[in-house]
């Protein structure tokens, strides 16, 4: 099993509008692919009031942009850096970066394996 | 021209006023002549009012609900259309428009029996009574639809077109016909000039009740139950207000100062009451919000339309004013406290509202406005010494919420006992598209 803790999954939950800034500097450092996706939740941030006429509702879920990374494991800290310095405001609701393991990996159009497949 | 540097302009807008109004009756008193202007206005404003049904009514109720709920909320504004139009023609407008009843018209015009091509109505003696009827039958269909409001996302589509068709003939035929049609309220000299009463009156407590015998929405009101879109209510709201030029410049039955005087004060209204119910939000909640702006339009729009054909154009701003500040705490403050689930606030917004300008009618009326030769001084209101105006219309208020009320609560018990009003609780969680009618917006 040579895929075991070779290769990482960085998922980064960011704000929306952060998007294209984190895709820039992924690439800058030779990052040439992702997956993202439109998620909501809540942290610290909580979330904000809505009020329609006489009902006041609290929303907590807010929409967030989960991308998601598969890099070699030697690369992680910079991919990591690379989202954090381009997605952070210093305002609540900035979001996290969660860094998994990943067991293998195939690229379906050649039926390369693991690292080959990234 | 000479005219206009009269020491006193405003007499002279209301003797002209009187003058301009009184000429189409003096041609009545001869022989009922079809006149193509007149003709030709009513063709416009029948067609502005249907278009405040669909696509007016079904965008701006669609706009309010949730998403799973948009096609069954349009839907119940289409079948409102489609049964109410064949309904009016079958016996709807005879029962409501002919006869000399007080309480009910006659079968003269059922199935429209006898109405041919140069067939004219006494209530509009200068139009043909084909466009007459269609005119009408515009009003009877944007109210049923109105009510729908009140239950919208929980009611069961086949309980909606059992309600469409027994609520007109119930309690909307009768009702125009005291007012309209030569009935009681109508003697007794209730001013109702497009629908304070027939319409806005008779949706509010009718949706009011149709909430109270369905009950809440599931979740009310501690879900989030927020509207979905209301950039569609918007372009709703912008329909009705457009439409509603033909519902209350129409009301005068005919083109001329007393339709242009009716779409002016229309328009005011919707300003100012858009206005005090964007202020009055700004200054309690914090912020504008434009569901809040669109309310106070619909809240001005509603509130002129029984003074509409009687008031001038500052009267329309006052009426505005209060129209958005009352249906504002009605909506926000009178509806909370009172915990029912009048879910897009049809009584907060038509009811109080056409309460409201009905009595304000008997206030603000200008007796020149209504002047005709029968009656050269029109119909005053107090602002002109007639007190008395102001019980006649509370009279109007009183019977048409009783009537409206009392049969609106015994239509939905019996809709209730043979088919259900309610949808499960299992299709009101997937929603009304996909489970009363097997599609979705995705």
């Amino acid at each position: 099993m040579p895929g075991i803790r070779s290769m990482k999954l960085v998922i980064a939950i960011i704000k929306p509008f952060k998007l294209d800034e984190v895709r820039d500097a992924l690439t800058a450092i030779g990052v040439h692919g992702m997956t993202i996706t439109e998620v909501k939740g809540y942290g610290r941030q909580k979330g904000h009031t809505e009020i329609y006429r006489g009902a006041e509702y609290a929303v907590n879920f807010l929409p967030k942009i989960r991308v998601e990374v598969a890099v070699p494991k030697d690369r992680v800290s910079k991919v990591v850096d690379a989202i954090v310095g381009a997605a952070k405001t210093g305002q609540i609701g900035d979001g996290k970066i969660f860094v998994t393991a990943i067991e293998s990996a195939v690229r379906i159009r050649t039926g390369e394996t693991d690292a080959n497949a990234l | 021209m000479k005219k206009l540097a009269s020491p006193r302009p405003a007499a002279f807008t209301l003797a002209a006023l009187a003058a301009l109004v009184a000429t189409p009756a003096f041609a009545q008193a001869q022989a009922p002549k079809i006149d193509p202007a007149d003709t030709a206005w009513m063709i416009v404003a029948s067609a502005l009012v249907l278009m405040m049904t669909v696509p007016g009514l079904a965008l701006f109720y669609a706009g309010m609900v949730r998403k799973k709920n948009i096609l069954g909320t349009m839907a119940q504004s289409l079948a409102a259309v489609l049964i109410v139009s064949l309904l009016w023609a079958i016996i709807g407008y005879s029962l409501a428009f002919t006869g000399d009843g007080r309480w009910i018209g006659s079968l003269d015009r059922a199935l429209l029996m006898g109405m041919g091509m140069d067939s004219v109505s006494a209530l509009a003696k200068t139009i043909p009574e084909s466009l007459f009827m269609f005119f009408q039958a515009t009003f009877a269909i944007i109210t049923v639809a109105l009510v729908a409001g009140s239950v919208a996302d929980r009611m069961k589509f086949s309980a909606f077109l059992w309600f469409c068709i027994l609520w007109i003939l119930f309690v909307y035929v009768p009702i125009a016909h005291w007012v309209w049609g030569g009935g009681w309220l109508s003697t007794m000299g209730l001013l109702d000039f497009a629908g304070g009463t027939v319409v806005h009156i008779n949706a509010g407590i009718a949706g009011i009740v149709a909430a109270l015998v369905l009950g809440a929405r599931r979740g009310y009101p501690h879900e989030n139950l927020s509207p979905h879109d209301l950039s569609l209510a918007v372009i709703g709201t912008a329909l009705l207000w457009v439409g509603w030029f033909g519902f209350n410049g129409g009301s005068a039955l005919g083109s001329g100062s007393r339709a242009t005087m009716a779409i002016l004060v229309t328009h005011l209204a919707a300003c100012s009451g858009a206005l005090a119910w964007m202020f009055a939000e700004w200054a309690t909640r914090g912020k504008p919000s434009v569901l809040g702006v669109i309310s106070g339009v619909i809240a001005g729009l509603g509130t002129i339309t029984p003074a509409s054909g009687f008031v001038l154009p500052w009267h329309a701003v006052v009426i505005g004013l209060l129209a958005g500040l009352i249906c504002f705490w009605a909506c926000t403050k009178l509806k909370q406290r009172l915990g029912y689930d009048d879910s897009l606030d049809v009584f907060g917004i038509h009811g109080v509202g056409g309460t409201l300008g009905t009595l304000l009618t008997g206030v603000f009326a200008v007796g020149a406005l209504s002047a005709t030769a029968e009656t050269p001084g029109g119909s005053p209101g107090l602002i002109e010494g007639n007190a008395a105006q102001v019980y006649t219309q509370l009279i109007g208020v009183g019977a048409t919420i009783v009537w409206s009320g009392v049969v609106t609560w015994i239509l939905l018990k019996v809709i209730g006992a043979f088919v259900g009003l309610r949808v499960s609780d299992e299709a009101e969680r997937m929603g009304l598209d996909i489970t009363q009618h097997g599609e979705a917006v995705q």
